[in-house]
């Protein structure tokens, strides 16, 4: 009876957003007489950083500091509609919305600018301060707030955007039968080293090494919290989760935290994450977004690790220690592989 | 069924109430006094997301009968911080990244807090115990234990 080391790998080729076309969300950005910015969107904000990195995709566009963008998701009711926060689709469905509102709120912004200070538009630029100055002219110069004001009580000017983001069809090619599902792909590699105990079949995490190449990162330390705390979950579907046991028969099923298992601090394992960014052409500012990403190439590196410390394959989730167990017991034992 | 007349002090303050017999702390927190930090998750002391300190020693308040705290002294995280300051933990929770959802976070906090009231330089070990009854699915634990370990190191926690 012994403890067996075991090392395994997975790569993941991951379309972001829905696949086969469609997949739309809206977003309107206006601005107050303050010169701020708000951004309605019926997008939700669960933990992951929604309304964080929308608020600087805004701002970036708009040309004005983060701190002037203020992002409302109150309202799925009153808001813009969006087809929801899953599939990976936030950072560059939603993304994309935010930045065609931005974009259309800001030429009218421009505009306003150019009647204020008696110029072209084409002759501004904004400093990302809260200014909009003549270009190689700093001292031609008007605040954003000042702007809003002459727009709304002098200019009758609304400074707002409209912005959707709807990715066409997928047809497929008659003669060839080729078809572009998805708009752009993150990747991602991740290796799981485990330990098993072929007495008990208990599976312990040891550590992971991984790299994921998700667009440009468009705020470093929100990405790396998704992939700190999505692959966490993934430890969690591939050793301890599971909804229905005996799916698709629900019987059975966990009604509580006693029941359905998650693994707690003690169970966690270091894991050494590096960020690859490969901007996406189709992104908002190059970026593709983490989304389920972080948690699924966790579930084929642990399966693979487990097969090469103890030689069995389960190719049922979660791995529970009875199922390692039952296994190596069919085999006769454990059978180590080559370490690798 | 005859309500019972129960004195605490929350977060320092002297409160009085009627409850009827049974009524859990967290219900009488929540619903008498209006104190919305401690959540409910599982109301069966499985998440830790309701977790008070009484007498500065953690508790559960989904499993702990109201009538019990009667004179004694409860904090909850509503009065962690001092007036517009937050305090050193939950700094160092938002330094960290500590937080994504936010569910667990109140309960994370008073464990937290119950450990380093006790203990204020903490071992990663001791700290991965003290938070251990509190389920967090966002965060994969680790930026929770980094802030404790960071607000237990800057020295600043208060007693």
């Amino acid at each position: 009876m012994a403890r067996h080391r075991g090392r395994g790998i997975a790569s993941v080729n991951y379309p972001v957003g829905m696949n086969l076309g469609g997949d739309p969300s809206q977003a309107l950005v206006h601005s107050n007489p303050s010169g701020k910015f708000t951004v309605a969107l019926s997008s939700i904000d669960l933990g992951q950083g929604m309304k964080s990195v929308t608020r600087q995709i805004c701002a970036e566009t708009l040309g004005v500091p983060v701190e002037d963008v203020y992002v409302d998701t109150a309202d799925s009711d009153t808001g813009p509609h969006c087809m929801g926060s899953f599939a990976s689709r936030g950072t560059h469905r939603v993304g994309n919305a935010v930045m065609a509102a931005a974009r259309e709120a800001r030429g009218v912004m421009m505009e306003a600018a150019a009647e204020e200070l008696e110029v072209n538009a084409t002759d501004l630029e904004t400093d990302g301060r809260g200014n909009i100055h003549v270009k190689g002219a700093p001292h031609r110069s008007i605040s954003t707030k000042d702007v809003a004001i002459a727009a709304q009580f002098k200019q009758g000017k609304t400074i707002s955007g409209r912005g959707i983001f709807l990715v066409p069809l997928s047809d497929v090619d008659p003669e060839t039968g080729e078809m572009s599902p998805a708009t752009c792909y993150a990747h991602a590699c991740l290796v799981a080293e485990v330990e098993v105990d072929d007495e008990t079949g208990e599976v312990a995490m040891v550590r992971m090494d991984s790299a994921y190449e998700l667009g440009r990162a468009l705020n470093p330390r929100l990405v790396e919290q998704q992939l700190v705390g999505g692959a966490w979950m993934g430890v969690s579907h591939a050793l301890y989760e599971t909804p229905e046991p005996y799916y698709p028969d629900p019987g059975h099923g966990p009604r509580d935290f006693v029941e359905y298992l998650m693994p707690g601090p003690g169970d966690i394992c270091p894991h050494d994450i590096a960020v690859l960014e490969r901007p996406a052409p189709d992104g908002p500012f190059g970026a593709k977004g983490p989304g389920e990403m972080c948690a699924n190439p966790v579930l084929p590196a642990i399966a693979n690790a487990i097969f090469n410390a103890v030689g069995v394959r389960i190719d049922d989730l979660p791995i529970t220690p009875e199922k390692v167990l039952r296994a190596i017991k069919a085999q006769g034992g454990a059978r180590p592989q080559p370490r690798r | 069924m005859a309500k019972t007349a129960l004195q605490f002090r929350h977060n320092g303050r002297d409160v009085a109430m009627f409850v009827d017999g049974g009524t859990n702390l967290l219900v009488a927190l929540r619903e008498l006094i209006g104190d919305m930090t401690p959540k409910f998750g599982c109301g069966q002391g499985g998440c830790g997301t309701c977790s008070v300190l009484i007498d500065g020693e953690l508790h559960l308040s989904c499993l702990t009968l109201a009538e019990t705290v009667a004179g004694r002294s409860v904090e909850t995280l509503d009065g962690m911080k001092d007036g517009p300051d937050l305090h050193p933990l939950q700094r160092a929770f938002a330094d960290n990244f500590a937080a994504q959802c936010g569910y667990c976070t109140p309960g994370m906090l008073m464990a937290a807090k119950a450990l380093l009231d006790r203990n204020p330089q903490p071992s990663r070990a001791e700290v991965v115990e003290a938070i251990s009854g509190n389920i967090c699915r966002c965060t994969g634990y680790e930026p929770i234990i980094n802030a404790v370990l960071s607000a237990a190191s800057g020295g600043r926690a208060r007693a």
